[in-house]
């Protein structure tokens, strides 16, 4: 497993200037989180990370640059994005969603040992192979848009947002597989609203603001919420 | 019967028009393919069967085979379709539909005029297949047999191109990517290898339809297919543009109503067979605006 390195990340859209001079990096086996309001430039990272948002400065996996190279490419090297609003094949059957994640897979041979392990995390998306996705609740869609990025055997995961419109119960499975996920090794770029169980599962936590970073919280400050909210409109 | 025979149409009119449906369907589905994929509507459909419609033509006057003609029109409308993705609809895959959609006239436009300088304003004359044109009597009615050839190739087409898009990788990479290219791309499918592909099935089929079109028309002149790829996009916007199956049946519907409605109108009045057409067409959107053969799309939960 290779590590994400970030560094100087400037993106700009037209006259806004979503991402400043942001660097950070993800190593194998971390969970690495970003939250911030609304605005904060936390999917426009992701998106320059993945090659499809103007970006400058410099994103690396393992020392190889990924600067300007397509997105199916960036995929291809090692990198899953699990999308903001799940971005599920709605027509397609939860089966056929899942092989559209093999597209980025590079190693050849065992897809079946592949998808078992991916099965072991989400049971769900075996029960339902059959299924078009469409019909699938919110909860279920959005294991499998992480199911479907894993099959990929990426180096690092990144998730916009994985816990939106999501019931309690749905969170919590979201996030024990996240955990799971970074026990196998995988590096994990978890984009988030819900700030203090992101500070909790992460290792490390940047807080957004402007497009800036403006301060990087351990574990330890899940519970201080004080310090939390300084961040956030500091 | 007795209600058809009033409109003059007998069952040899109901086989020519299935025919038709069944060519227009080919092209339906060519143009639905690219426009899949690229949301682009490629204006020079009809000029890629013309091209091969030519190559049917030469291959004639220079006394080729028939293999060899059809061979021949494959490879030259293949070609081409290749060409103009790399030439045209790549360089231009960024900029807007309407950047795009202007390309593709110009595109029309520069094929026509080159058959017209290289083949002039009469065209040229494909005689090879044209005994497919004789009649065979099947319970009391003459067929030709192109239009039994045309049924069959057509439903042997698209059998074909359902299995490639259902049961192979490389189809759901184009399904995927007619739903959300973007999405797609980042799970690791490759754009240029998926529209590569759509631009060359959709060349296969343009080419199938210029070997079914010349032999029923065998004058080939440089607007040839023109009117045909009008008709059959008002036919695709009527089944539902977005989607493979309403496009073939759009497709085949307005092939199939051509053909009945230019056996039903007397052979004076057939200059008025497009007026007819396409106000069906325009009543038709007025009422379905989606298409007549689309469902409602499937409500995502959140």
């Amino acid at each position: 497993m290779r590590s994400l390195v970030v560094e100087h990340l400037d993106v700009r859209y037209g006259g806004v200037h979503a991402v400043r001079d942001l660097s950070f990096e993800v190593g194998p086996g971390e969970i690495v989180g970003l939250i911030g309001a609304n605005g904060a430039g936390k999917s426009s990272t992701l998106h320059a990370i993945m090659g499809v948002a103007p970006a400058t400065g410099e994103v690396r996996l393992g020392g190889v640059s990924l600067r300007g190279r397509r997105p199916e490419d960036v995929a291809r090297d090692g990198v899953a994005l699990v999308p903001e609003g799940r971005r599920i094949f709605a027509e397609l059957t939860v089966e056929e969603n899942l092989r559209l994640g093999l597209a980025a897979r590079r190693a050849r041979g065992d897809v079946a040992a592949v998808l078992q392990s991916v099965y072991e995390l989400f049971p769900i998306v075996e029960e339902f192979g059959r299924r078009q996705a469409g019909a699938l609740s919110g909860g279920q869609q959005q294991q499998l848009a992480i199911a479907r990025a894993l099959v990929a055997e990426p180096d690092v995961l990144l998730l916009d947002e994985p816990s939106l419109g999501l019931a309690p119960t749905v969170v919590d499975i979201v996030f024990d597989a996240l955990a799971a996920i970074r026990d196998r090794g995988l590096g994990v770029l978890l984009v988030e609203q819900r700030a203090q169980r992101t500070v909790a599962v992460s290792d490390r936590c940047h807080v957004l603001a402007n497009g800036e970073l403006r301060v990087t919280l351990g574990p330890e400050n899940a519970n201080d919420t004080e310090t939390m909210v300084a961040a956030y409109f500091s | 019967m007795t209600m058809l025979a009033i409109w003059n149409i007998d069952w040899q009119t109901i086989a020519d028009a299935t025919a038709l449906g069944g060519v227009y369907a080919l092209m339906a589905v060519g143009i639905g393919l690219v426009f899949g994929v690229l949301r682009l509507v490629n204006f020079a459909y009809g000029q890629l069967v013309m091209a091969g419609a030519f190559s049917l033509a030469l291959a004639s006057q220079w006394g080729w085979p028939q293999w060899a003609g059809i061979g021949l029109c494959f490879a030259v409308v293949l070609a081409l379709s290749m060409l103009m993705d790399r030439l045209v609809f790549r360089p231009l895959r960024g900029h807007s539909p309407a950047v795009m959609l202007v390309a593709t006239f110009a595109v029309a436009f520069l094929l026509q005029s080159i058959a017209l300088l290289w083949f002039g304003p009469l065209g040229k004359i494909a005689t090879s297949l044209a005994y497919l044109n004789r009649p065979i009597t099947i319970s009391h009615v003459d067929i030709r047999k192109i239009t039994i050839v045309a049924v069959v190739v057509a439903a042997l087409c698209l059998v074909a191109l359902a299995l490639l898009l259902e049961r192979t990788t490389v189809g759901l990479h184009m399904r995927a990517s007619s739903m959300d290219f973007q999405t797609a791309r980042m799970l690791g499918v490759r754009a240029n290898r998926v529209i590569a592909m759509a631009v060359l099935v959709s060349g296969a089929l343009a080419a199938v339809v210029a070997v079914m079109l010349t032999v029923q028309n065998p004058l080939v002149t440089p607007d040839f297919a023109l009117r045909d790829t009008i008709i059959v996009l008002a036919g695709v916007v009527l089944g539902g543009m977005n989607r493979p199956i309403p496009a073939t049946l759009g497709g085949f519907a307005i092939g199939f109503a051509s053909g009945l409605l230019g056996g039903a109108l007397p052979t004076n009045q057939s200059q008025y067979l497009p007026t007819f057409l396409f106000a069906a067409v325009i009543l038709v959107l007025l009422v379905r605006p989606g298409g007549i053969f689309t469902r409602a799309r499937l409500v995502e939960r959140v």
